[in-house]
């Protein structure tokens, strides 16, 4: 399967099945859509002609002559021979082994706080009630999770935990309690914790810097952008926005963070559809450099909710984005959004890119009570608690499904470029826009091949 | 070449004969993680 595209005056064409990703000039361009297309070699030759020959491309002195489309051609037969264009899927077949894997648990969401201090609107959690449930999880729940992962996780070393809500940080004690119980461990036991904290920031104190720049391998920061753009969702329980008292909570933690991982986390919705003055605000005026804003998800009849009309507004803005983020590092001062970040030469093997996220495998959810979810966005849902952490996993029906839905379960992703760089997207996403975790949620693609596109684009511009 | 520029990739082809090791670090294709996202990854195997 070929993808091409043309941004910012770059041709890009991706092999999707080898990975490859070509430059090209327009000549190729168009011979690879014309045999793309299945047009034979003289038919695309004889196009190419009409279109090329005797003329000057853009900023060149030399008109195209005809050796230089058999020079294109013996190009595209070079790149085929070597497994880089046009090549098939041969990884059908290994999707279908997914189903009878041994799989290992190497991953929980603690949610060890079913409450929150601040009560966001577009929260997916409710404000970390979900479905009723509130409560802090106690450090013996928490413990036996963490005994639940050791003894799931087989022979893999890198164990992840999140801690998570509601608010984590409104149930600090347990936390440290936790890092604490694991540290003492993970060397008995060959295993190696790396903790991540998503906050709010409201509850950051001195310690709590301390403890997380020590302990956790990342720290997730939710801040919206603008004062006036947080303030909008983010508000307290009195309906006070939160922007003036988290960002120099934030600035201070980042600053002693020095340089470990860390990402300020935003959301935009229908009201701020210029969401790059957001990610500028928090680079420019706020000093942080390692930036996330990821689309609301709502119901379409929430007037926050994004819109088929706000979709070319997002696309420019990703593309607008692309670009300074491309002038920013030339002037030796770069940020990072995280969508933008790939690593071409060394990501992740076709296994992983077939299989997907792992929840309800790899990846499981565990609420302050101790029952088990396929993930974090599932803990609204009673009908996909898949056991607790005493008795382990009893509806093994869940963990089938889940362990089959990969990127070839979904039939809408069967014609689809990006379908090895999403593996098939979200699982509760699907489930809630079309009632079926092997559905897919079309608006997310969307964003996703528009942001993909950037991606790659800024990667090719980076290296030459 | 003269008219295609190639980057260098990972060879997903090769990756289905010596990945699959799993240390690599657990996904979230929701919006809510950003800590963890599939395309961004790096591979945890220094060997592949």
């Amino acid at each position: 399967m070929i993808h091409q595209y043309k941004l910012n005056g770059s041709n890009i064409v991706l092999d999707v099945y080898s990975g490859s990703i070509h430059l090209t000039d327009d000549l190729a361009y168009d011979a690879i859509a014309y045999l793309d297309e299945g047009k034979s070699r003289e038919e695309a030759a004889a196009l190419l002609k009409e279109a090329y020959v005797g003329k000057c491309p853009p900023g060149e002195s030399a008109p195209v002559a005809e050796q230089d489309i058999a020079d294109t051609f013996s190009d595209i037969d070079e790149l085929t021979a070597a497994g880089k264009l046009f090549t098939e899927d041969v990884y059908s077949d290994k999707a279908f082994d997914l189903k009878q894997r041994t799989t290992v648990i190497k991953a929980l969401c603690l949610l060890v706080a079913h409450t929150c201090n601040l009560n966001c609107s577009y929260c997916f959690a409710a404000q970390g009630k979900f479905q009723g449930q509130q409560g802090l999880m106690s450090f013996e729940t928490g413990k036996r999770a963490l005994d639940f992962l050791v003894e799931h996780s087989g022979m893999r070393r890198n164990l992840e935990v999140d801690f998570f809500g509601g608010e984590p940080l409104v149930n600090f004690e347990v936390c440290k309690e936790l890092v604490a119980y694991a540290r003492s461990i993970e060397k008995e036991k060959n295993k190696n914790f790396r903790f991540t904290l998503t906050t709010n920031g409201i509850g950051i104190t001195d310690e709590v810097i301390d403890w997380a720049n020590r302990e956790c391998h990342n720290v997730v920061l939710s801040l919206d952008g603008r004062k006036e753009v947080n303030d909008r969702f983010r508000k307290d329980l009195a309906g006070n926005g939160s922007y003036d008292r988290i960002v120099p909570k934030f600035q201070e933690f980042v600053r002693r963070r020095c340089g470990q991982g860390y990402y300020m986390r935003g959301t935009f919705s229908h009201y701020n559809t210029d969401f790059t003055n957001d990610i500028f605000h928090m680079a420019d005026d706020l000093g942080f450099a390692e930036l996330s804003m990821e689309p609301v998800v709502a119901s379409p009849d929430d007037p926050c909710a994004l819109t088929r009309e706000d979709l070319p507004v997002l696309f420019e803005q990703y593309e607008i984005l692309a670009r300074d983020m491309l002038r920013r590092r030339q002037e030796g001062k770069p940020i990072t959004f995280y969508h933008y970040m790939m690593d071409l030469s060394h990501g992740p093997c076709i296994y992983k890119r077939i299989a997907g996220c792992g929840s309800g495998t790899e990846y499981l959810a565990v609420t302050a009570q101790g029952d088990l979810y396929p993930c974090h966005q599932f803990v609204n849902d009673p009908e996909y608690r898949m056991g607790d952490i005493w008795n382990g996993v009893t509806r093994t029906d869940i963990r089938d499904e889940f362990k089959l839905c990969n990127v070839y379960a979904r039939p809408d992703c069967k014609d689809c470029w990006a379908r090895l760089y999403c593996s098939g997207g979200c699982a509760a996403n699907a489930l809630h826009a079309t009632g079926s975790i092997l559905g897919t949620y079309e608006y997310g693609c969307e964003l996703f091949r528009k942001r993909m596109e950037c991606a790659i684009w800024l990667k090719a511009a980076e290296r030459t | 070449m003269k008219h295609i520029q190639t980057l260098d990739t990972r060879d997903m082809a090769k990756s289905a004969v010596n990945g699959g090791c799993g240390e690599c670090q657990t996904s979230c294709q929701s919006a809510c993680k950003t800590s963890c996202g599939i395309a961004n990854q790096a591979c945890e195997n220094s060997e592949e």
